[in-house]
C-alpha cells in the first residue's frame, strides 16, 4: 500500500512501487485531468505539482511520490487568477495539454510572480502545444499576474 | 449557457439515466436522456440540431467534433441567431451519428476540409430560423392576432399592441405539434445577435476546469487497457513472441495476435505497457527493409523523371515556354510530417454480442460505424459511437484504424477495452502528410506575366487510403489541392490562383509503403510551397518586387490580390528593416479562404539557427461568425506550419520509422514562436473555412525571407540548422 495526499486528500493505493505517478492519478484515483503525452517527460502534458513544484507525473516512480502534497488540476481552485485568466484570454484550443500548461504557469507564479519575457519562455518552454496556443498563454500569463495582484492573492 | 462534455455528464449519460446528454443513433440524431426532474417537460424538436423545452432552455447537438477549432461555439451562434434564443439558456451537447448531420458538401457526418461552417452555413441558419418562425405562428394563433404583428427576441414572442409576450418554453408543446417551414425567411446580416461577434467558447471553462473527457478520459466499469506492439518495418510479420513471460506481468490479462501486431490487455495502463516490454518478439524484415531518407527522396525525385498521369492541360505550356523571353526551372522537396495530435489515438469499444459500443476522439462518425460495421459483421445501428472532445485532430483522426483496433480487441477479450496509443505508436504509426516532389518550368512574356507553366510532381497517394475508386487514371486529386482540383469540388477554388494562360500538370503516384493521409490543410501546404518560392524566383527574374509580380499576375483575383494588398500595407512591405532581417511574402487559396502572409526572419550564419520574429497574416474568409476563434486558428496554423518548416521531418531507417517521440521529432515550442497578427478583411463573398488555410502560406514566405536575408534560394524543408549552414555554405 502506498499513501498518496492528492489535492488535500489522502488515498491508498496497491500499485507497484516503480508505476509512474501519472497512471496512477488516471487509472486507480480516476483524476482525468492529468493527461498523457510522451511518458518521456519531454511535453509537460502530464505535469503536477509536488510540493509547490511542477512535475512531470509520467517520470516519476509513485514511490517518490509518497508523502509529498500532490496538486492536479482538479485541486486548482476555479476561481484561481490562471484559471480565471485562461478562460478571459480564450488561451485554449483543443484542450488537452492545457492542465499541464495551466500547472506549469501556477508553480511559475508561485515561484516568481511578475515574471519577465524571459522566465516565462524558459519555464513554458517545457510545454507543448500542437495547436500553438503559445502566443495566449503569454497573454494569459499577463492577465494571471494581474488578476493575482488585483486580488493580492497568492497563487 | 452550458455545455457538455464533462466526465460526471458524460459517464452519467452514457451508463445510466441522469443528466441530459446527447446520445447517438436515433434516426433524427440525438435523444435526449433526461433526468427524473426533466420528464414533464414540453419539447419541441423541429430538426436534428435543435430542442427546446419548456423550462425554456435551448439545447443544440452539433454533429462536428470539437478539436479546439471552437465548431460547437460557431455552430451553435449561426442556430441562436436566426432562433433569437438567449444565449444564456442555450445549452451545447455533442451529438451524436444521424443522416441530419451529414455535411451537405461532403456528404458524410466529418469533421474535415475547414468544412463545418462553409458546409452548414446556410442549414443552420435555416434550422435557427424554422424555429423562430414556428414560434412566431403559434404565439399569433394563441393570442388570434395577425403573426406580422408579433416579434421575436431573446427567446421570447412579443405582441406589443396588446403588450403580451409567451417564451419559447411556454409555446413548446404548441409548437411541436406545427409543421417545420423548409425555407424560413432568414435575418438580415444587420439584424444578427451573435455572428460576428466575439464570443466565448462554450468549451474552454470545461477544459481548463480539467473536467472535459477527451478519449483518453473515458472510463467503464471492468474497463480492461490495452496497447499494442508494432511492427519495426512496414510490412513486418511476427516470427516469434513470448505471451506467457508477458501473462505474467501482475496486472496482464492476456496476450494475443492481432493483424496489426501482438495486443496486451490488463487492469490497468501501466501493465499493458509492463507486459509490452517483455513480449520479446521476433520479426521478419518487411516489405522494403532497406528505405529510409535518402532513398525515399532519391525515388520521388526520380518519380519526377518517369512518365506521369496528365492531370490538366490548357493551352500548350510546351510552346509557351518555348516561346518564352526568360524561363525557369526549380526543384524542390517537402518531406513525410507526422500529425502529433497531444493526445495520441485511443478509443474505447465494448462488444457485447451483436452490438458495439464506441467511445473515442473522432473526426469521421459516419465512416467509423460504417466501417466498424462493415469489418466486424454488425448492423450498422448496432455499432453506437460516442464522440468525446479530441486532443487536436488534424486529419489524423478522421482515419479510425484505432477505432478497429479497439473493436477487434474487445471482441477478442469479451470486455469493454481501452485502446492506447504511445506517444511513440503515435508517431512511428501515424498516416503521414505525404512527402513531395516537385519541378516546375515557367516562362514570362516580354511584360513580366507568367505564360507558360510546366509543373511535374510526385506523392505518395491519399486517396489509396480512403477512396480508391475515386483515384481515376492515376490522378488523385487530394495529392494536388493548392496546384489543381477537379470540377464542382467540394473543397472550393483549390487550384493555383495565378492566372497563367498555358498550363500543364503531370502527378507520378509515388509507390512507397509508408501510409499517409490529409495533414492540416492536406497537400496545399506542400504544393503552395513550391509555387511561392517558384513565384518569388520568377518575380527576381523578371525584375519585379515579390508583392508587384503577385498582384500583376493576379489581376482578375479579387480576393487574393484583396489579402496581398491588406498583408503588404500592415506588414509595412518595402519599409526597410534592420540590417540582416529578411521579409517574405506569400498567398493561397484553399478551402475557400484567401490568406497571405508576410514573414520576417534572421539568420545566425554561424550556427544556421533561423529565429521568425513576426508573421502578419490577412484572411478572406467572406463572413466571419466568431473572430476570436478565427483568429486563433490561423495563429496555431502559422504555428503548426513553422514547426514544419524549421523542425520537422519523420526519420525513416531499416524499412520503419526512426522517429519516435518528442525527443527526436521535435515540434515548435514558445520560444520559437513569433509575433502573430492576424487582420480580418472584411468580405461579404461566400464563405469559407478557417481551420487550414493559414497553413499553406507560412512556409514560402518563410523561405522567401530567408533569400531575402541571406540571397540563398530554400527548395526544401526543414530548414534545420545543419541545411542552412550548408545552403549558405553554397551559396
Amino acid at each position: 500500500m502506498i499513501s498518496l495526499n492528492v489535492n488535500g486528500k489522502k488515498f491508498k493505493v496497491e500499485v507497484p512501487p516503480d508505476t509512474p505517478l501519472l497512471w496512477v492519478i488516471r487509472d486507480n484515483l480516476k483524476l482525468m485531468g492529468t493527461k498523457y503525452g510522451c511518458g518521456i517527460g519531454e511535453c509537460g502534458t502530464c505535469t503536477v505539482l509536488i510540493n509547490g513544484k511542477a512535475a512531470r507525473s509520467c517520470t516519476i516512480p509513485v514511490e517518490q511520490a509518497k508523502g509529498k502534497k500532490i496538486v492536479t488540476i482538479e485541486g486548482i481552485p476555479e476561481d484561481h487568477p490562471v484559471k480565471k485568466a485562461w478562460i478571459k484570454e480564450q488561451v485554449v484550443q483543443c484542450g488537452y495539454c492545457q492542465p499541464g500548461v495551466i500547472l506549469q504557469v501556477t508553480a511559475l507564479m508561485a515561484e516568481s510572480p511578475k515574471p519577465d519575457a524571459a522566465k516565462i519562455i524558459g519555464k513554458m518552454n517545457d510545454i507543448i502545444c500542437r495547436c500553438g496556443s503559445y502566443p495566449r498563454i503569454k497573454k494569459g500569463i499577463k492577465t494571471a499576474v494581474q488578476i493575482s495582484r488585483k486580488e493580492g492573492q497568492k497563487t | 449557457m452550458k455545455t457538455s462534455i464533462s466526465r460526471r455528464d458524460f459517464l452519467k449519460g452514457s451508463l445510466a439515466a441522469g443528466f441530459t446528454i446527447a446520445l447517438s443513433l436515433t434516426p433524427s440524431g440525438f435523444q435526449l436522456l433526461n433526468a427524473s426532474d426533466k420528464k414533464d417537460l414540453d419539447t419541441f424538436k423541429p430538426n436534428v440540431w435543435l430542442q427546446v423545452t419548456s423550462d425554456d432552455w435551448v439545447t443544440i447537438a452539433i454533429g462536428n467534433s470539437e478539436m479546439g477549432q471552437g465548431v460547437h461555439t460557431a455552430q451553435s451562434m449561426i442556430i441562436a441567431d436566426e432562433l433569437e434564443a438567449d444565449w444564456k439558456k442555450v445549452r451545447v451537447i455533442q451529438g451524436g451519428v444521424a443522416d441530419g448531420f451529414k455535411s451537405p458538401l461532403l456528404k458524410s457526418q466529418i469533421t474535415v476540409g475547414s468544412g463545418s461552417i462553409r458546409g452548414f452555413y446556410e442549414p443552420l441558419r435555416k434550422a435557427g430560423a424554422a424555429g423562430r418562425a414556428v414560434f412566431l405562428k403559434a404565439a399569433a394563433e394563441t393570442w388570434g392576432v395577425p403573426e406580422g404583428e408579433c416579434t421575436a427576441m431573446l427567446g421570447k414572442i412579443s405582441h406589443v399592441k396588446t403588450k403580451r409576450t409567451l417564451s419559447y418554453g411556454q409555446l413548446c408543446a404548441k409548437a411541436a405539434k406545427m409543421d417545420i417551414p423548409k425555407d424560413p425567411p432568414l435575418k438580415d446580416p444587420k439584424e444578427f445577435r451573435y455572428m460576428g461577434k466575439p464570443m466565448p467558447r462554450v468549451d474552454i471553462p470545461i477544459k481548463v476546469a480539467g473536467k472535459a473527457v477527451f478519449g483518453t478520459d473515458v472510463d467503464l466499469k471492468d474497463l480492461h487497457h490495452a496497447v499494442i506492439a508494432r511492427p519495426p518495418a512496414y510490412g513486418a510479420r511476427v516470427l516469434t513472441y513470448d505471451a506467457q513471460g508477458a501473462e505474467k506481468v501482475p496486472g496482464v490479462v492476456k496476450v494475443f495476435q492481432i493483424p496489426q501486431g501482438i495486443a496486451v490487455c490488463a487492469t490497468s495502463t501501466a501493465a499493458a505497457l509492463k507486459g509490452r516490454e517483455v513480449l520479446k518478439i521476433t520479426w521478419d524484415k518487411g516489405t522494403l527493409p532497406d528505405m529510409d531518407n535518402p532513398s525515399i527522396e532519391k525515388t520521388m525525385m526520380a518519380d519526377l523523371d518517369r512518365p506521369g498521369a496528365k492531370v490538366i492541360g490548357i493551352g500548350d505550356a510546351q510552346k509557351a515556354l518555348s516561346e518564352a523571353s526568360l524561363k525557369l526551372e526549380q526543384t524542390y522537396y517537402v518531406p513525410f510530417v507526422a500529425h502529433a495530435t497531444m493526445e495520441p489515438m485511443n478509443c474505447t469499444a465494448h462488444v457485447q454480442g451483436d452490438r458495439c459500443e464506441i467511445w473515442a476522439p473522432i473526426q469521421a462518425q459516419t465512416v467509423t460505424q460504417g466501417l466498424t460495421a462493415k469489418i466486424f459483421g454488425f448492423a450498422p445501428e448496432k455499432v453506437q459511437v460516442h464522440t468525446t472532445y479530441l486532443g487536436c485532430g488534424l486529419g489524423r483522426r478522421a482515419r479510425p484504424d484505432f477505432v478497429f483496433e479497439a473493436v477487434g480487441i474487445s471482441k477478442a477479450l469479451g470486455k469493454p477495452v481501452k485502446l492506447l496509443w504511445t506517444r511513440e505508436d503515435d508517431i512511428k504509426y501515424d498516416a503521414y502528410r505525404s512527402a513531395m516532389t516537385h519541378r516546375i518550368q515557367a516562362g514570362l512574356d516580354g511584360q513580366g506575366r507568367i505564360s507558360g507553366w510546366n509543373h511535374k510532381t510526385a506523392c505518395v497517394s491519399i486517396l489509396k487510403g480512403i477512396n480508391p475508386a475515386a483515384i481515376k487514371n492515376g490522378v488523385d486529386y487530394y495529392c494536388l489541392w493548392g496546384l489543381w482540383d477537379e470540377d464542382n469540388s467540394p473543397h472550393w477554388n483549390d487550384r493555383i490562383q495565378y492566372e497563367i494562360p498555358n498550363l500543364y500538370i503531370e502527378l507520378n503516384l509515388t509507390d512507397l509503403p509508408i501510409p499517409v493521409t490529409p495533414w492540416r490543410s492536406v497537400q496545399n501546404g506542400p504544393n503552395a510551397f513550391p509555387i511561392e518560392c517558384f513565384i518569388d524566383e520568377l518575380a527576381l527574374k523578371a525584375g519585379k518586387d515579390p508583392l508587384a509580380f503577385r498582384l500583376q499576375n493576379l489581376q482578375n483575383n479579387k480576393r487574393a490580390k484583396r489579402v496581398l494588398e491588406t498583408v503588404a500595407e500592415k506588414s509595412g512591405w518595402g519599409k526597410p528593416l534592420p540590417k540582416g532581417m529578411g521579409r517574405g511574402v506569400a498567398q493561397h487559396a484553399c478551402f475557400g479562404t484567401w490568406v497571405a502572409q508576410v514573414a520576417e526572419l534572421s539568420v545566425d550564419a554561424k550556427s544556421g539557427r533561423v529565429k521568425v520574429h513576426r508573421v502578419v497574416a490577412a484572411v478572406d474568409c467572406g463572413p466571419v461568425i466568431n473572430p476570436d476563434p478565427l483568429v486563433a486558428q490561423i495563429e496555431g496554423a502559422i504555428i503548426m506550419a513553422l514547426s514544419t518548416t524549421l523542425k520537422e521531418e519523420v526519420r525513416f531507417a531499416k524499412g520503419g520509422v526512426a522517429s519516435a517521440n518528442f525527443e527526436d521529432y521535435n515540434l515548435l515550442r514558445m520560444d520559437e514562436t513569433p509575433e502573430i497578427e492576424v487582420h480580418i478583411v472584411p468580405s461579404t463573398d461566400r464563405i469559407g473555412g478557417i481551420g487550414e488555410p493559414g497553413v499553406p502560406p507560412l512556409a514560402p514566405a518563410v523561405a522567401n525571407a530567408f533569400f531575402n536575408a541571406t540571397g540563398v534560394r530554400i527548395r526544401r524543408i526543414p530548414l534545420t540548422p545543419a541545411r542552412v549552414v550548408e545552403a549558405l555554405k553554397k551559396g
